[in-house]
């Protein structure tokens, strides 16, 4: 009975439901990934068989190419549209810029698939073909939050003294922004980019929806893949992206700590 | 007043934040080369006034001329002024050297011309071989120091320092203290202070401007403002003294503590209410003796490292504090005397509340946004009429409920047997208390006032000061 009272009233014992969830649904699959991306299927030996295949497979690593760049394409556009409106938003009045920030964020509380078939709806509406050109719109209109709202906020808990410094010193507004307020903002660009960039290789609904699965993303191929069965190949394609990812989070992490601290690297 | 000699010239600066008042026509002449301090309680516009100094800030009113050019409309990045911020605002971005640089790198300056100017102001601060260190890495003294150096290293006509020693602790601040009266002689240039500190103001400044209430108070010498100051505020807020109600009974001849002493204050009149100022270290203190002009009991003694901190309660029931060299019991009888030159004077501002009131019905009268229960006083419902209440007959109370009308208390004055406090309400009107009673700062209080003791008497406008 001791033992059960302590296990109850430890605060660390809390967390246990938590740990229980994590392990059966984040570490155990990745274990299976890895397992079956090393595993034959048929016969069950270690095998590289399906790396080889990836690396030997023009079409699979050149969806993989192709993903990559409508993602950056993405990322790029969310920036250029993503910014200017974090930073007006971060310099309305606070009741207004509320409002707005909800504006921003509303999409968000629509379920990705609903919004994706209503881009579709439009695009058929207004007699656009669909493709590549409305892939991207899709993206970019399903991620476009997802890049406002770290810059939104990094600006929004920027001191407002280093602006006033910077005029003091004798900097007109543009090149308070440039030297200051542009530097300063950089971990929430990068942030943001790795709110956009890493779910945009992934995404397989909007890429099947809004090019009538013409185009295939790396997320399709997959999604495709296991779905017919494949399941040790589809586990090395999952697992490729995720080092992938994993490389890439890497290096924005140090850029992050390099923006902070010494200023913009774009 | 238009002098070549003054580098900064503010003329009837008024600055309101939406109904409040933080800024209420303030004047301010500065001559070049003076080290000036601003000094007042927070909340008396001190900062405000440096922000539009410095360009953050538009005054609602008044014009700024700085080296007898008019910078009321110019943007800070165009002002012939640098600015320490409170709490530095060091780029977090850029290293030493570029924070210094900064303002150098933005007028095209040569990259010798910057590296050697850079070199010779972080070596004024004390901080040679630090150009590459990041700023976060550095300690609040050493983040002080490059805020520093990255104002005066563009020569500025004026420099604005808004509490920059606040956030350092007592000996680094002593130390910085020292450095920037240095640096003020050996640079040459206009230095306008912001401090709350009252001993800061008086070790740094050649001269004080005492503000509160967004009005400036006083603006003298250091030694001006402590010997000579020019109201009760002024007297409680630098350094310690005594503050007592008195009578000046003619010239150099003044009442207090129910007894005449001499003085060498003139020209007040006669029976005339003041304010009394006896600084602690002015007191004479020694054991009983007839020599005495009044005696008194020990009621506590307690050692201040130089000198002993007492109060003696007066045979007359008054509370005065002296500072002595000399410890005494607590219990002992002694005697005091003060120079007539320490008994400083100074016409009271006020006797009693004064309020613009309209008469409701002719036992009723509205005042301060309240109808207030008041004694027939013949005078018909819809008249203007000048309402007066003694600062005694007003009654706080705990519950704010309880009271008509609820304020908080803003400024709290000892008179050595009571208690002088200003009470502001909620619609920012000032209503003066005399209590026995023990309050706090900010405490939030019901004001009761009673039928009878409310004065009514034709309203005359020329006569509604406040």
């Amino acid at each position: 009975m001791k033992w059960l009272n302590k296990l109850f009233t430890k605060r660390s014992s809390w967390s246990i439901p938590y740990f229980l969830f994590l392990l059966f649904v984040v570490v155990l699959p990745l274990v299976l990934i890895c397992y079956y991306s090393f595993h034959d299927g048929t016969t069950g030996d270690f095998t590289l068989k399906n790396f080889e295949k990836f690396v030997s497979n023009h079409e699979a690593a050149n969806t993989f190419i192709y993903s990559i760049g409508i993602a950056l394409i993405t990322t790029i556009l969310c920036i250029v549209l993503g910014y200017p409106a974090a930073y007006i938003l971060s310099n309305s009045s606070l009741c207004r810029s509320k409002i707005m920030v909800i504006l921003f964020i509303l999409p968000m509380w629509i379920n990705i698939l609903v919004r994706t078939l209503a881009t579709v709806a439009l695009f058929d509406f207004m007699r656009l073909p669909l493709g590549e050109g409305a892939l991207i719109f899709g993206m970019v209109y399903n991620f476009l939050p997802f890049m406002i709202y770290p810059i939104y906020n990094t600006m929004q808990k920027m001191d407002h003294s280093y602006i006033e410094a910077a005029q003091d010193l004798g900097a007109g507004p543009f090149t308070v922004f440039r030297k200051v307020v542009f530097p300063l903002s950089m971990p929430g660009v990068m942030s943001g980019i790795m709110m956009v960039f890493m779910p945009t290789i992934s995404t397989f609904a909007i890429a099947e929806l809004l090019t009538m699965n013409n185009i295939k993303l790396f997320g399709t191929t997959i999604q495709e893949n296991i779905n017919i069965g494949m399941w040790n190949y589809g586990a090395a394609l999952s697992l490729i992206m995720l080092v992938i990812i994993f490389v890439m989070e890497f290096f924005s992490d140090s850029d992050e700590d390099r923006a902070s601290n010494e200023g913009g690297i774009i | 007043m238009k002098d070549s000699n003054f580098i900064i010239e503010l003329s009837n600066l008024s600055k309101n934040f939406g109904d409040k008042v933080v800024l209420d026509d303030v004047s301010l002449y500065i001559k070049k080369g003076e080290f000036v301090t601003i000094l007042g309680p927070s909340g008396c516009g001190k900062t405000t006034l440096l922000r539009i100094l410095a360009g953050f800030g538009n005054a609602s009113e008044g014009e700024i001329r700085i080296a007898g050019e008019d910078i009321t409309d110019v943007p800070p990045h165009k002002r012939p002024v640098n600015t320490v911020f409170q709490r530095y605002a060091l780029f977090p971005h850029l290293n030493v050297y570029d924070n210094v640089a900064f303002g150098l790198k933005l007028k095209k300056v040569s990259s010798d011309e910057i590296d050697s100017r850079v070199r010779k102001v972080l070596k004024m601060v004390g901080m040679t071989d630090y150009e590459w260190r990041d700023v976060n890495s550095l300690s609040g003294g050493q983040q002080q120091r490059v805020a520093i150096a990255r104002a005066i290293i563009n020569r500025p006509q004026v420099l604005l320092l808004d509490e920059p020693l606040a956030a350092l602790d007592l000996k680094m601040r002593k130390d910085m203290q020292m450095e920037l009266k240095e640096m003020h002689k050996s640079l040459g240039i206009t230095f306008v202070y912001v401090t709350h500190d009252q001993e800061e103001a008086l070790t740094l400044s050649d001269t004080i401007v005492v503000m509160n209430e967004g009005k400036v108070q006083q603006i003298g010498t250091p030694t001006d403002i402590y010997n000579e100051p020019a109201n009760s505020f002024v007297a409680d807020f630098i350094g310690e003294s005594n503050i007592l109600n008195g009578t000046m009974i003619c010239d150099k001849k003044v009442r207090f503590m129910g007894k005449e002493f001499e003085c060498v204050d003139v020209g007040f009149g006669e029976d005339v209410p003041v304010d009394v100022v006896i600084r602690p270290e002015d007191v004479y203190i020694m054991p009983h003796s007839d020599a005495g002009m009044f005696d008194g009991i020990v009621q506590s003694c307690i050692f201040k490292g130089v000198h002993y901190e007492m109060t003696v309660l007066t045979s007359d029931g008054y509370e005065i504090m002296i500072q002595d060299y000399n410890a005494f019991e607590v219990g002992q009888e002694v005697s005091m005397i003060v120079k007539p030159s320490d008994i400083h004077v100074m016409v009271k501002e006020r006797v009693c509340n004064t309020f613009e009131g309209k008469m409701i019905d002719s036992t009723h009268v509205k005042f301060l946004d309240t109808t207030f229960a008041c004694a027939e006083c013949g005078y018909e419902g819809g008249e203007s009429v000048k309402v007066e209440i003694d600062f005694d007959k007003v009654e706080l109370m705990d519950n704010k409920e309880d009271g008509s009308l609820v304020g908080d208390v803003r400024f709290i004055l000892y008179k050595g047997d009571h208690y002088h406090l200003t009470v502001r309400t909620e619609d920012g009107d000032n209503v003066y208390v005399d209590t026995h009673d023990v309050w706090d700062d900010r405490d939030i209080v019901g004001i009761k006032i009673n039928a009878e003791h409310i004065k009514i008497s034709k309203s005359a406008h020329d006569e509604m000061a406040q």
